[in-house]
C-alpha cells in the first residue's frame, strides 16, 4: 500500500464514497422487499391465529391463509381495563394495529410495577387485539387472545383460543419462543399443548385457576391442572405467569368476565 | 488468472486441507447455534458463503485504494452491508427459517472467517481469486456444519430436514432421543471430534507442542 492512500484527503473520499455506495445498496435491499416482508409477518400472525382454534393445521398456501382469516376471523381492539370492546374500531382498524409497538410505546402502554408483573413483561399496552372466530353460519365460535410471558430465556408469545364462555380453552398454540431446543422448547411441542384444550381458566369464584403442575404430578380428571415440563422448570413457570397475568385483573380478565356474561353473543 | 493448479488449491483447499473451522478454529460461534437442525444449517451456508465471496470480492477490487489506517472499517462496512442485504432477502423469501435464524444471520458480521479472509486473502489478491477464496471457505465452513447438523438432528430429533427417520418413543416409536445433543456443548464436542478424525487422518497439521 502507497503513502498516497494515507493522506487525509485521499483517506476522507475513499471512506464518504463507500459509505454512499454502502448506504445505497443496503436502503435499496430494505425498500423494495418491505411489502413483502410485511406481509410475511402479517400471513404468519393469521396462520397462528387459525392454528390455534383448528382452522388450519399445519402449513398452507398465503392465497389459503388470508381466504380463511377473511371468512371466519373478526379482529377487534379492547380496551384491557374495562374489557369493552372499543366501539370506534372496526376489523380493518384493529388489524392495522400494532401491538408490539403498542407495548413499547409509553403513550399507548404503562408500566407494570414489581408486585404486578407476575409475567415479567415490564409494559401492557391500554388496548389489545381480540380475534373472534366464527363458523360457516356466522355464530361465534371462539374467542383468541394474544399472551406473552418471560421464560428463562425469552419472551414466549401464544395464541389462547378459548369458547364462547369465557373459560374453557380451545387451544393454547406458543409460536414465538427462544427457550432451550428440547427441554423448554417443548412448549411448541403439539403433545405438550395438547394438555390444554378443555381445561377451565378460572374457578367458580373467577379466581385464575389453571395451574401448572411439576411434571407427573397433574391429575388429568381436574379442569384445572396440566403438566410442566421435565428439565424446563423455569420455563413451565414462565407458561403459568404467564396465565396468571393474562386471565388476571391486568390481563383479559375484566374482557373475559363480559364474555362470561354474554358481551359477545348479540353480536 | 492463475493457472488451473492454482484455482483448485484455492477453491478446495479450504475444504479439508486448509478447513477454515477445523484448523484455523475460526467461526465457531455459529457453528454452535445453528445447527439443531439440518434445514436452519444449510441456509447459514449459503448465507455466509454469499457473504464471504462477495465481500472478498468487493474488497479485492478496491485493495488498492483502501488507505491502510482505516482498512478494518472499511472491511466491516462491506460486509455488513452484504449481511443486512442477506438478512433481508431472507426475512422477504425464507421468512420461517429467519425467524429460526434468529440474530444468527446478523451476526455473520462478527464471524471471524468473513474479516480472517478479506484481511489474509483479499487485501492481496486478485479479485478473481479472492472471490474463489471465499467460496472454498465458505464451502469449507459449510463441510463442517453440515456434519454437525446432520449429527445433531438425527441424534437429538431423529429427524433429517425435518422428515422423522427415527420414529421417537414418545410417539409411539423406539427412538429415544439424545436430547444432549440438542443443546450447545454438544457441537463443540462434535467438532472436536471431526478436528480429531481430520488430524487423524492429515497429521500435518497437528501443531508442534
Amino acid at each position: 500500500m502507497s503513502s498516497k492512500n494515507d493522506s487525509i484527503s485521499k483517506t476522507l473520499i475513499v471512506v464518504v464514497s463507500l459509505c454512499l455506495v454502502c448506504a445505497i445498496v443496503v436502503s435499496t435491499a430494505a425498500v423494495q422487499l418491505r411489502p413483502k416482508q410485511t406481509q410475511n409477518k402479517l400471513l404468519d400472525s393469521q396462520v397462528n391465529i387459525l392454528r390455534s382454534v383448528g382452522l388450519i393445521e399445519g402449513k398452507a398456501s398465503p392465497q389459503v391463509i388470508a381466504d380463511t382469516f377473511s371468512k371466519h376471523v373478526e379482529s377487534r381492539l379492547i380496551d384491557l381495563q374495562t374489557g369493552e370492546i372499543v366501539a370506534d374500531c372496526d376489523t380493518s382498524c384493529a388489524e392495522e394495529y400494532d401491538y408490539r409497538r403498542a407495548m413499547k410505546d409509553p403513550m399507548q402502554s404503562s408500566a407494570l410495577d414489581g408486585a404486578a408483573d407476575v409475567a415479567s413483561i415490564r409494559r401492557v399496552a391500554g388496548r389489545a387485539p381480540v380475534y373472534l372466530t366464527y363458523d360457516e353460519n356466522r355464530n361465534l365460535q371462539a374467542v383468541v387472545l394474544p399472551v406473552h410471558g418471560y421464560g428463562l430465556w425469552s419472551t414466549m408469545h401464544a395464541f389462547l383460543a378459548v369458547e364462547t364462555d369465557g373459560n374453557t380453552i380451545i387451544r393454547l398454540n406458543y409460536y414465538e419462543q427462544g427457550e432451550t431446543p428440547g427441554l423448554g422448547g417443548e412448549i411448541e411441542n403439539p403433545r405438550w399443548k395438547a394438555q390444554f384444550v378443555g381445561k377451565k381458566l378460572t374457578n367458580e369464584a373467577g379466581e385464575v385457576a389453571l395451574e401448572v403442575k411439576k411434571p407427573g404430578n397433574a391429575n388429568p380428571d381436574s379442569p384445572y391442572e396440566v403438566d410442566g415440563l421435565s428439565g424446563a422448570t423455569l420455563t413451565a413457570n414462565g407458561v403459568q405467569n404467564t396465565f396468571t397475568f393474562w386471565i388476571g385483573e391486568n390481563g383479559f380478565g375484566p374482557f373475559l368476565a363480559k364474555v362470561r356474561q354474554g358481551a359477545l353473543n348479540n353480536g | 488468472m492463475a493457472n488451473a493448479k492454482e484455482i483448485k488449491t484455492v477453491l478446495f483447499g479450504p475444504i479439508f486441507a486448509n478447513n477454515p473451522i477445523a484448523l484455523q478454529v475460526l467461526g465457531i460461534c455459529s457453528a454452535l447455534a445453528v445447527t439443531t437442525k439440518m434445514d436452519t444449517a444449510l441456509v447459514m451456508c449459503f448465507a455466509l458463503t454469499f457473504v464471504v465471496a462477495f465481500s472478498n470480492l468487493f474488497i479485492s477490487m478496491i485493495r488498492n485504494h483502501i488507505p491502510s489506517s482505516v482498512r478494518i472499517i472499511v472491511q466491516m462496512t462491506i460486509i455488513a452491508s452484504l449481511v443486512i442485504v442477506v438478512d433481508q432477502f431472507l426475512k422477504a423469501f425464507a421468512f420461517d427459517l429467519s425467524k429460526q435464524l434468529s440474530v444468527f444471520v446478523g451476526l455473520i458480521i462478527t464471524n471471524c472467517i468473513v474479516m480472517g479472509r478479506a484481511e489474509a486473502y483479499a487485501m492481496k489478491n486478485s479479485p478473481g481469486m479472492s472471490f474463489l477464496d471465499g467460496i472454498g471457505n465458505g464451502l469449507g465452513y459449510s463441510v463442517v456444519l453440515l456434519v454437525v447438523a446432520f449429527i445433531r438432528e438425527l441424534g437429538g430429533s431423529g429427524s433429517l430436514f425435518g422428515v422423522q427417520i427415527m420414529p421417537l418413543l414418545s410417539e409411539g416409536g423406539w427412538y429415544q432421543p439424545m436430547g444432549f445433543l440438542l443443546i450447545a456443548p454438544s457441537a463443540f464436542i462434535i467438532i472436536g471430534l471431526f478436528i480429531w478424525v481430520l488430524r487423524a487422518y492429515r497429521p500435518e497439521q497437528v501443531e508442534k507442542a
